[in-house]
């Protein structure tokens, strides 16, 4: 008997269904449709009989959760036990569903800090700081650069584990997945950071002192002199004496003192209040609509 | 909004929702979502800058154990349609855009429900295709897969065609009505939620390993010359010299009866 071989666009149709594997997404068996749908067109080129087809689709409806951009180099291996087993190799169905099962917890372990608390929020503030100034560019960027990193992902990963095969497990329990795992949270955190300092934004209103400067402190507008010159010589005031000079009375907000400590500090607080109600359970959703109604007292109340 | 608007809206709202189960090209995200019902109105910069916005608030959105983040599609979808039927002759394009989020984060709560909606539904499709596959039918099994993902799509267009029919001068109207501390306290509000999606990532990630390098990112964030390129390209080093180092430390702690002097240890293996 002639050996099966999967050829390249037989695993490259694999990969481009892949990507619809939580289109089926379900309480009892969660990805199990879209992973079913995926193996499809391997399952066609190795088995010609109607009993092993059948077979084959019933072994790939099996209870199956991950992240789905990390599943690939799973579906990798699974293409290779498959074609082996096609071929007379004796893999036994468990042997199929213990590969994909002891393989997805530790995958999706690594998948949802790299993917959606790394990649996406960097590539989403990039874009989004863009597109606040209504540059075009900004969603452009995010959408090609993201699908080209998620789509070679997907291909050289899956060729990995094909590549591989069950001898994969070995390279997993290897340092480099928790290498990786580390530099995205080293990344996330910084990342972070800077994000809260930047686009968290909390300001108070109140006013603090009002004191009356000194002369020569501020602009003395009514005695400048007269056309372009006087121009002249306020934007030179101007930039020896600060904002400050503006006005005869230098007014100090709550926000003022506040952004002496360092700007950004009230977010901060903020945030990590976030934090703490968040591992107390009490639901994002919940916390949002609480930020809005604090928002709108704030203003009635002009605080904020 | 022509007939032909509402039809593309509707075409766009279908990919957000099937995109709001998959997770891969990523038309649920507010940045591209509220671009592209921004162009098929004639809106594209606002709906540029309602994307923008949004997205800096929804960055840490994800379904992660058990915190649930409020669904991305329809918010986007939702506030990208409330603010182009908003924008009328005398709107302020920020206010529309403000309150526009504001409303339509707690429809992104309703979004959740029907989510959870679906992904019931979906159990009976599986048992079709477990059906088809007993009979080894291939068409059967790929069938229910792609019915499943459009129940998904529906899921947000249907929401979106409703709000299609709401008339344009009810919203305008109502956006003008509202008093300033409405929608200045919304505004207000829209600044603080961010903090949320940040939360929810730093809970996922934070160790007491890995908070120093979100001061230093807060702390550096402050100089308002680095661009965010130039802060990812910071975070990417300090990363890198970390592991780095962290490696080196642990070959040292190893070899040499633990002398801790790495160097020491090369030079007395020669």
């Amino acid at each position: 008997m002639a050996e099966v071989k999967l050829t390249q666009k037989d695993r490259m149709a694999v990969c481009w269904r892949h990507q619809f594997l939580q289109g089926s997404w379900n309480y009892e068996r969660m990805q199990n449709g879209g992973w079913c749908y995926a193996m499809i067109p391997a399952i066609k080129k190795l088995y010609s009989s109607k009993e092993e087809q059948s077979a084959a689709l019933k072994r790939h409806l099996e209870f199956y959760n991950t992240h789905p951009y990390v599943s690939a180099p799973i579906i990798g291996v699974t293409l290779a036990l498959e074609e082996e087993r096609a071929n007379g190799a004796p893999v036994e169905d468990t042997a199929i569903q213990g590969v994909k099962v002891g393989m997805m917890g530790p995958l999706a372990g690594v998948g949802d800090p790299v993917f959606w608390f790394t990649v996406r929020p960097i590539l989403g503030a990039l874009g989004a700081s863009m597109a606040m100034g209504g540059n075009i560019i900004g969603p452009i960027l995010f959408f090609v650069l993201w699908n080209v990193i998620r789509m070679a992902f997907l291909w050289y990963t899956q060729e990995f584990g094909y590549n591989v095969g069950s001898e994969i497990a070995k390279d997993l329990s290897g340092g480099l997945l928790g290498k990786v795992t580390e530099i995205a949270s080293i990344l996330g955190m910084f990342i972070i950071g800077s994000l809260v300092q930047r686009w968290v934004s909390i300001s108070f209103t109140p006013v603090v002192s009002t004191v009356t400067q000194a002369e020569g402190a501020y602009i003395d507008w009514a005695n400048l002199p007269a056309g372009a010159e006087g121009i002249k010589s306020a934007l030179e005031q101007y930039s020896a004496l600060g904002p400050t000079g503006l006005n005869v009375e230098k007014v100090t907000t709550l926000q003022g003192n506040l952004d002496q400590l360092i700007p950004g500090f009230v977010a901060v607080l903020l945030t990590l209040l976030c934090c703490r109600l968040l591992k107390k359970n009490v639901s994002p959703i919940v916390i949002i609509l609480c930020l809005f109604a604090v928002g709108i007292i704030g203003r009635f109340f002009n605080f904020m | 909004m022509g007939g032909i608007s509402i039809v593309l809206v509707i075409i766009v709202a279908f990919l957000a929702g099937m995109e709001g189960i998959l997770d891969e090209f990523q038309f649920h995200q507010p940045l591209v979502a509220c671009t592209l019902i921004g162009i098929v109105t004639g809106h594209p910069t606002e709906g540029i800058i309602l994307g923008g916005s949004l997205q800096m608030i929804a960055l840490g959105w994800a379904n992660v154990g058990a915190a649930v983040a409020p669904d991305a599609a329809l918010a986007s979808v939702a506030s990208a349609i409330i603010m182009v039927k908003g924008l009328g002759p005398g709107t302020d394009v920020q206010t529309a855009i403000s309150t526009s989020i504001a409303l339509a984060v707690p429809l992104s709560v309703a979004g959740l429900f029907l989510t959870m909606l679906c992904r019931t539904i979906a159990i009976p499709m599986v048992h079709f295709m477990d059906a088809a596959a007993e009979k080894g039918n291939f068409r059967g099994v790929e069938l229910w897969q792609i019915l499943a993902i459009c129940l998904q799509g529906v899921r947000i267009a249907i929401p979106a065609a409703m709000l299609c029919m709401v008339p344009a001068d009810a919203v305008t109207s109502m956006l003008q009505a509202m008093p300033e501390w409405l929608a200045g306290g919304m505004a207000v509000g829209g600044g603080m939620v961010a903090a949320v999606g940040y939360a929810m990532v730093i809970n996922m990630m934070a160790t007491a390993e890995v908070w120093p390098f979100f001061v230093l990112g807060f702390v550096l964030a402050c100089i308002g010359d680095l661009t965010l390129i130039a802060l990812g390209a910071i975070g990417v080093s300090l990363a890198l010299i970390y592991v780095g180092l962290k490696e080196v430390a642990k070959q040292g702690g190893g070899s040499g009866g633990g002398s801790g002097d790495p160097l020491g240890d090369i030079l007395n293996d020669y």
